[in-house]
């Protein structure tokens, strides 16, 4: 036990020794935290939108101040005609056209309708959409608050709310992935690392010849890297909160409970690859970038699993962030408890075991 | 502190599927409490020997015991009494020198100062340095921590895997000195050396060459089972004469050795003397001398591994 104890503290002395280790550890989390959260969200703003108003009157200059009025777009007028559109697009500034005909109000008032075309580059669809969208609810808007008896009589009207996300807050599908991916990536890179490290520099011949017992090498490796994980998980944690604004909506006694069994999973993982190879670059290859797009790609958090083709959704099932990525979802976003995510968790568990006894099975008492 | 014998039987280990032979049929046995050498040059298989004895590697074929334990079968025993130097420097690079003590006497299940008597001449001379990080150390420092760490928990048996190996000439002497007095508390010692002065601090050496062991002896009766007279010559143009002695046929073998060439003739009741003297005349040398040598352990070297040469041409031709 006093050995086991002091392997644990060499581990944790090597650690804060090597900047590279260091760097991955907490570096690279905060890095991909601010990255996901700010840069790459799903929302579309800034859109450079042209106006051609052909009718200047009352009704339009109300709308067109409505639409600079949010923060979504940026207004450029042009009075033009039907040829010049697909110039303005070659021109690759304009995302979007909205054109008002001549007589805009007349017709309205008259003939009690009018007609507006909106225009949007469809190279990008998902985004063409989401203008489209704006635009229609704010014409919507306008009109509802302008004529409210001119509405018929009898109407749908829809009333969409975001469930758990009104805000329409971006960063909230990103955070939970990304701490998927982070744990994922860094506790596997840095486990593998840390066994094939002495084997490559000879340390392992001196402690297999020692009454140390081998599969001791192995808890005392992954003691600290669980502890570790821990605290990465808690500063990614931190950084959500209260740098992306995300609340914790389940129990964080569940969502602590959760991630150690992650991370346990990810251990077992990093400590399978170790024992498999026998130099650090190997290991480190085969643990960040042979497992970087899997993660990425089968957790769900950037590509919908549900639109993948059936052998995909298969392979998804056997990447343990994967699950995590739920069950963070259900618990943190959700606020739902353990008897929502029971089968999730039983799922890594299993996983967890198996590595586990694969890696113990592949740990050699000798050298080859 | 038990007295522990190694006993190696036709050990054999081959790496690759079987395609590169390392340990040919190997045997030989160390008393308790020898000093015991296997000298060869790189490649011999060394190493090998090493890893297997200290149960790290598996034989193809062959036994092989350590204070009586097989090292297959009883390998857990053997991790706990021997004490394991390998070749490459393999402490910690990132620790400092107390830490990595620390930890392999903790990891032995013992503490600094509970062997510091065995230690203290060797850790005496790091101690100035228990501060700075292994990797930072020079090639003697390196050696003597490795070496205090692999004597941390009082070994029966201590192997060491060419612990000189570029190492400065004063440091090997201090470090032999050292298996001296390691030597005289009792433990069995086995060191590996390419370095043939070395050779004469064993009491018993086993001359090693692809993979097999050639002569297992004291030095001292290797070197008198040295076969006929030995000779040395030097001249103005050392390179010509033995370019010169080469090409006689009266000379069975001829090598550079220092400033001198070695010199054996295939009559051996000639007068060797007036021989070389007169194939030097012959070739118009200037500022001859030659001598009957006594042979050192070098000269029975390359003459064993001669007739090794020998042997194996002549296995494979037939």
């Amino acid at each position: 036990m006093k050995q086991l104890l002091v392997f644990v503290k060499k581990e944790f002395k090597q650690v804060f020794r090597d900047p590279r280790t260091l760097l991955i550890m907490f570096g690279l989390p905060i890095a991909q935290i601010v990255l996901f959260g700010f840069a790459l969200t799903s929302e579309v703003k800034n859109i450079d939108i042209l106006i051609s108003d052909h009718s200047k009157d009352v009704v339009t200059t109300e709308i067109v101040s409505k639409i600079k009025a949010t923060n979504y777009f940026i207004v450029h007028e042009k009075t033009m005609g039907d040829q010049e559109i697909e110039k303005t697009f070659k021109g690759g500034k304009i995302q979007c056209i909205l054109i008002f005909p001549d007589g805009f109000n007349n017709e309205l008032i008259h003939q009690g309708k009018s007609e507006v075309q909106i225009i949007a580059d469809g190279t990008d669809p998902n985004t063409a959409k989401t203008m489209i969208n704006y635009l229609t609810t704010i014409l919507n808007e306008y009109q509802l608050q302008k004529f409210p008896s001119s509405a018929l009589r009898y109407q749908i009207r829809t009333e969409p709310r975001m469930l758990f996300n009104e805000e329409d807050n971006g960063s909230m599908n990103y955070i939970p992935g990304v701490m998927a991916l982070i744990l994922m990536l860094v506790c596997t890179a840095l486990t593998s690392v840390s066994i094939v490290k002495e084997k490559e520099l000879g340390t392992m011949e001196i402690l297999l010849v020692s009454p140390f017992r081998p599969v001791m090498v192995l808890v005392a490796k992954a003691v600290p890297y669980f502890i570790l994980s821990l605290v990465n998980f808690t500063i990614i944690l931190l950084l959500s909160v209260f740098l992306l604004h995300i609340d914790v909506r389940g129990s964080l006694l569940l969502l602590y409970a959760e991630s150690a069994l992650f991370i346990l999973t990810c251990l077992s993982l990093g400590l399978l690859i170790s024992n498999s190879t026998n130099a650090q670059q190997t290991a480190l290859l085969i643990s960040m970038m042979g497992m970087m797009l899997p993660t990425i790609i089968f957790t769900g958090f950037i590509f919908p699993l549900e639109n993948m083709p059936w052998i995909l959704r298969t392979v998804s099932n056997i990447v343990p962030s994967k699950w995590y990525f739920i069950i963070v979802k259900a618990v943190m976003l959700k606020g739902l408890g353990f008897r929502f995510v029971w089968k999730e968790t039983l799922i890594l568990i299993f996983m967890t075991v198996v590595l586990l006894s694969v890696a113990l099975k592949k740990f050699k008492i000798r050298l080859q | 502190m038990p007295e522990a014998s190694i006993l190696v039987r036709d050990l054999s280990k081959t790496y690759d599927k079987g395609s590169v032979l390392a340990v040919d049929k190997v045997s030989f046995e160390v008393k308790p409490g020898e000093l015991f050498g296997l000298i060869g040059a790189d490649g011999a298989g060394k190493s090998t020997i090493f890893r297997i004895l200290t149960t790290v590697l598996l034989a193809d074929s062959g036994t092989a015991h350590m204070a009586g334990f097989d090292v297959v079968r009883d390998y857990r025993k053997i991790r706990n009494l021997v004490g394991y130097m390998p070749g490459k420097f393999s402490l910690y690079q990132d620790l400092t020198v107390r830490e990595n003590l620390e930890f392999f006497a903790t990891v032995f299940g013992t503490t600094i100062d509970a062997n510091m008597d065995l230690i203290k001449d060797i850790y005496d001379q790091i101690k100035p340095f228990s501060g700075r990080r292994a990797g930072k150390l020079s090639g003697g420092m390196k050696q003597k921590l490795a070496l205090c760490c692999a004597l941390i928990h009082k070994p029966a048996v201590l192997l060491l895997d060419e612990p000189t190996t570029g190492v400065d000439v004063v440091s090997r002497k201090e470090f032999w000195e050292m298996l001296k007095k390691l030597k005289a508390q009792g433990i069995t010692i086995i060191v590996s050396t390419p370095y043939m002065d070395e050779a004469k601090l064993c009491e018993r050496i086993a001359l090693i060459q692809n993979g097999r062991i050639m002569s297992v002896d004291t030095p001292v009766n290797i070197i008198k089972s040295y076969p006929g007279k030995l000779f040395a010559a030097k001249s103005n143009d050392i390179y010509k004469l033995l370019k010169d002695f080469r090409a006689h046929p009266e000379i069975e073998s001829c090598y550079a050795f220092g400033d001198y060439i070695h010199i054996t003739l295939k009559d051996p009741s000639s007068s060797g003397l007036e021989v070389l003297n007169r194939i030097a005349m012959e070739n118009n040398h200037s500022n001859v001398q030659i001598k009957e040598i006594k042979p050192g352990i070098e000269d029975s070297f390359i003459l064993l591994m001669s007739q090794q040469k020998d042997l194996v041409q002549l296995t494979t031709t037939k």
